[in-house]
């Protein structure tokens, strides 16, 4: 056992009293003066249209109306991993509600009043709805017909002429002789379909251009730093560099990669820029919310694998294709993170994988907690489950002795890492007593069953995405920790201050982190891909270091102790062989020592820190995938449920569901526990309930939460058992890996699994509501 | 059209449009903004607040309505100093983003205003109107039947 004094303690969360308070600000909580300006988009009602014409005219008549802004003031791109994304429609408009202008008002009111005088004529064309006909357009009408000039990152292969914006292959050992070694080849297909975030705060930002040129943005964000850097890029043209463009984030409501990458913000940047003095505030309605930010992408996935009679899998062919939507910026790197481990956590040795990126007129997709792998692993999980049902095994049996282990070669060719994925499909199969029978219900109508599901997940991010901190004392020997990750709820600031605090000997309450604001605190690439603690909790333990050595610095050189005697505990300097010396932080923290001449030594101790991983690459061969390092590492655990059915009306009930995560060092228990329960819960609404409705025009019909239904206190599990596993990640702060997302993963084969345990049915499209499974009875 | 009323046990009056939400008025007429807008359409409880001792949801009612009323909000609860409800969900880490901390803390209150000793079912039964998408739910109810088990203190 480690005898750490912060870490691995459940701290109680540092920005706690501020929310219970109501003190903690979001951005529209903001006090801007009466000076504020109101914007209003401008939404296309059309799924695809070219713009023929755009008349402001009436709008800008209307009294309170102080500008009116088209695609024509700002006819640039934008994009994270692809610039493909514009400010405004230009020449077409690609989903149903896209921006096609905006109106500037003195007040809200007017400004949505306004935005509805705008006349925009268009000429309607076929929409893409769905993955087939998209691939099928290969004509002038395909949704980016320059697809060709834009810019993307190296590792992504768009093709020409099509709907195609990445095609992410993975090609290991021979599928062929795969195939030819298996006993038993079994194939299926699997559909799962979009998602909404739902963060409980809208997308939010005000931006202000001052008369000096300083263009600052407040948003709602997971990504201050990129943002800066997309405003940046994007607005160039403008003359606009790094230096003038701000972006700060207080609070946010709620992340889940909603508010990941760049959405709405840009809107209000380029408005701020045509009303220079003013504050200009964009706040997105919870109907755009749902339309006009991003969507967790739809997948088909078709999945051949092949088996020996004792189990072991010899051959994984699968295929995904991805409905990436009108815009694929953020989109297609989860087409691509997906690519890479769409074998789940798994040893297989022969491996062919396609997962292909493709352009409809629905919805952007983009970032969703699970980058892709919740969505992968419904179908492949659900398969494996009949493919142990077929060999007559018992089904944890299969997936533990197929489980990856430390040194089995990935998809890609690298190395897997010790995990302890072993570990956590014991202790889950132990505490769902999955060798014992289930419980038979009193109620005859009703009927138990039981699921399980691996799962898996990598940060997926590019390979050279760093973090870096600011660490400074102030003279009470309390510390402002700088850095630009976002507090999202997942409890990061707590996290951050732990880590000093085991580093400095200074209490996690002597601590305040500090919310981002790109002209102070230092570059984070994103609060993203579950790598923030790992990532920025690895540049804040360094700055914490740094600070460290130089009041060891100090003390060696001015009390000349031997540095090796010197430990630091509660804000003070002791010594490991005089136990009488005590040395008060606050003694020197800011003005030094005092030699005896007078003079003094020392002074303000101020740390950085810095992490970049240095030793990945996402360099590699286009048609094998092979060759590169892309993913820092994973994250592996299992998960166990038991539901009971109602076989008449169908509804499901939980009264148990088990998760085991390796997060290599849980530095605070209590918030693991945390990710455990909300995305467990998260996960299991989209299973069971949560169906985004598009008629066939491509609009959404359900876009609230009225109609699309998000679980409420009501639909809580009876219990959800976390385990924490802890096998430790080598270059991670304490031993720590990221495991936010991961938490909802595998909830979606659970249910799938436990309903055809129950009742021997398959289901194999999501949602797998209450009225599916009568009908599947019925039938 | 002008109306007063007890905010946080202050008398207030304000200058409304027939058509303002008591919402609108309390956030950008009166600063109060511990009631969030999360739907602006009765749906996620963001914006709970007490009128005449009921939870409702300030989204949902006219701000020419409260003519009279008393109006309570998480900043009006705080009078001296944290509730134990409040010291509960603190130290449990009950909220993780936070957003719809002032609604649940508002609804919760009024739950142990009427049922001191509320179980499982009637805490999530009185929780439902908020919506969370961050916890899982489990957490908070937890903090409060910890709270009912230690007596309220
Ligand atoms: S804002 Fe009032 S219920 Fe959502
Ligand atoms: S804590 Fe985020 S919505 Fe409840």
């Amino acid at each position: 056992m480690s005898n750490y004094k912060y870490i691995g303690k459940s701290a109680v969360r540092v920005d706690g009293k501020a929310k219970i308070t109501g003190a903690a600000q979001f951005v529209d909580d903001l006090d801007f003066g009466p000076d504020l300006l109101y914007a209003a988009v401008v939404e296309s009602p059309h799924a695809y249209a070219i713009i023929q014409k755009i008349n402001t005219k009436k709008a800008k008549e209307l009294p309170g109306v102080v500008k009116v802004v088209t695609g024509k003031e700002f006819p640039y791109r934008f994009g994270l991993y692809m610039h493909d994304r514009y400010i405004f429609a230009q020449d077409r408009v690609r989903f149903v509600g896209e921006q096609v202008a905006a109106v500037i008002a003195n007040d809200p009111a007017t400004a949505l009043k306004a935005a509805r005088l705008v006349e925009v004529k268009y000429k309607k064309l076929k929409p893409l709805l769905n993955v087939g006909d998209a691939l099928q357009q290969q004509g002038v009408d395909r949704v980016h017909p320059d697809l060709a000039n834009y810019f993307h990152v190296p590792w992504f292969y768009p093709k020409k002429d099509s709907n195609i914006a990445h095609f992410r292959k993975i090609r290991r050992g021979d599928v062929g002789e795969g195939f030819g070694d298996a006993d038993l080849v079994y194939e299926d297909n699997y559909v799962v379909p979009r998602y909404a975030h739902c963060a409980i705060e809208n997308h939010a930002a005000v931006g202000k251009l001052d008369h000096d040129g300083r263009l600052t943005l407040w948003t709602a964000s997971q990504s201050p730093h990129t943002q800066r850097h997309l405003f940046a890029e994007a607005l160039a043209p403008l003359g606009f560099t790094h230096q003038n463009v701000r972006v700060i984030t207080p609070f946010v409501g709620g992340g889940f990669g909603g508010k990941a990458g760049v959405t709405m913000e840009i809107v209000a940047a380029a408005l701020a820029t045509t009303v220079p003095g003013r504050p200009v505030k964009l706040l997105w309605s919870r109907e755009q919310e749902f339309y006009n930010t991003y969507q967790r992408q739809g997948v088909e996935a078709s999945i051949k694998v092949g088996v020996k009679n004792d189990g072991t899998i010899t051959t994984l062919e699968q295929t995904l294709l991805w409905d990436a939507g009108a815009y694929v910026e953020y989109g297609a790197n989860v087409v691509n993170a997906a690519g890479l481990s769409a074998t789940g956590p798994y040893r297989i040795p022969n491996v062919k994988i396609d997962s292909v990126c493709v352009y409809t007129n629905l919805p952007p997709g983009g970032p969703y907690r699970g980058f892709g792998y919740s969505e992968f692993i419904f179908g492949l999980e659900s398969h494996f489950n009949q493919i142990a049902k077929q060999l007559g095994m018992d089904q944890v049996e299969f997936r533990r002795k197929n489980a990856i282990r430390a040194g089995d070669q990935l998809a890609y060719g690298a190395p897997m890492h010790a995990n302890g994925l072993l570990e956590a499909i014991d202790r889950v199969k132990q505490e769902i007593a999955w060798d014992t029978p289930k419980e038979i219900p009193s109620d005859s109508s009703k009927v138990r069953g039981r699921g399980f599901s691996l799962f898996w997940k990598a940060p997926a991010m590019p390979p050279n995405a760093s973090s870096t901190a600011f660490l400074k004392f102030n003279e009470d020997a309390s510390i402002n920790i700088m850095v630009s990750g976002m507090e999202i709820g997942q409890g990061y600031l707590t996290v951050m201050a732990q880590i000093a605090a085991e580093v400095l000997g200074v209490p996690p309450e002597k601590i305040r982190v500090e919310s981002p604001d790109t002209d102070r605190n230092p570059y984070e690439w994103q609060t993203v891909a579950s790598h923030i603690t790992w990532s920025c909790g690895n540049a804040v333990k360094r700055a914490a270091e740094d600070a460290r050595d130089q009041i060891v610095d100090l003390i060696e050189n001015v009390l000349e102790m031997p540095r090796d005697d010197i430990y630091l505990e509660n804000c003070q300097v002791r010594s490991k062989i005089e136990p009488d010396f005590a040395l008060d932080f606050t003694e020197f923290i800011i003005n030094g020592l005092m030699l005896p001449d007078g003079s003094w030594r020392g002074g303000p101790i101020v740390g950085r820190g810095m992490f970049m991983p240095e030793f990945t690459s996402a360099l590699s061969d286009p048609e094998t995938g092979q060759g590169g390092k892309p993913n820092v590492h994973y994250t592996v655990g299992a998960s166990a449920i038991e539901i009971e059915i109602d076989r008449d009306t169908g509804k499901i009930t939980i009264p148990k569901v088990v998760l085991a995560i390796d997060c290599g060092q849980a530095l605070n228990p209590d918030l693991v526990k945390g990710q455990i329960t909300g995305g467990m819960l998260q996960g299991l609404a989209t299973v069971l309930y949560e169906d985004m409705r598009f008629d066939d025009q491509g609009r959404l019909l359900n876009p609230n939460f009225t109609d699309y239904k998000i679980p409420t206190s009501l639909d809580t599990p009876d219990q959800i058992v976390p385990i924490i596993v802890e096998v430790p990640q080598g270059d991670g702060p304490f031993g720590a890996r990221g495991m936010g997302e991961h938490t909802m993963i595998p909830a979606a084969p659970l249910i799938a699994n436990a309903l055809y345990d129950a009742l021997g049915v398959r289901v194999k499209s999501m949602p797998i509501t209450a009225e599916k499974i009568v009908a599947e009875l019925i039938n | 059209m002008k109306v007063s009323f007890t905010l946080n046990s202050e008398t207030r009056w304000l200058e409304c449009q027939p058509n303002q939400t008591l919402l609108h008025a309390l956030r950008e007429q009166l600063g109060v903004k511990s009631p969030k807008c999360g739907c602006e359409r009765g749906d996620c409880g963001t914006c709970t607040i007490l009128l005449d001792g009921k939870s409702i949801k300030s989204c949902l009612v006219l701000a020419c309505e409260v003519e009279g009323c008393e109006i309570t909000t998480l900043e009006g609860l705080m009078q001296s100093g944290l509730t134990p409800l409040q010291k509960a969900f603190l130290d449990q880490n009950a909220f993780q983003c936070g957003f719809c901390a002032p609604g649940m803390v508002i609804a919760a209150t009024e739950l142990l205003e009427h049922n001191s000793s509320p179980n499982r079912g009637e805490i999530e039964e009185a929780l439902a109107g908020n919506l969370c998408r961050c916890t899982g739910y489990a957490p908070i109810i937890d903090a409060v039947l910890d709270l009912v088990d230690n007596g309220g203190k």
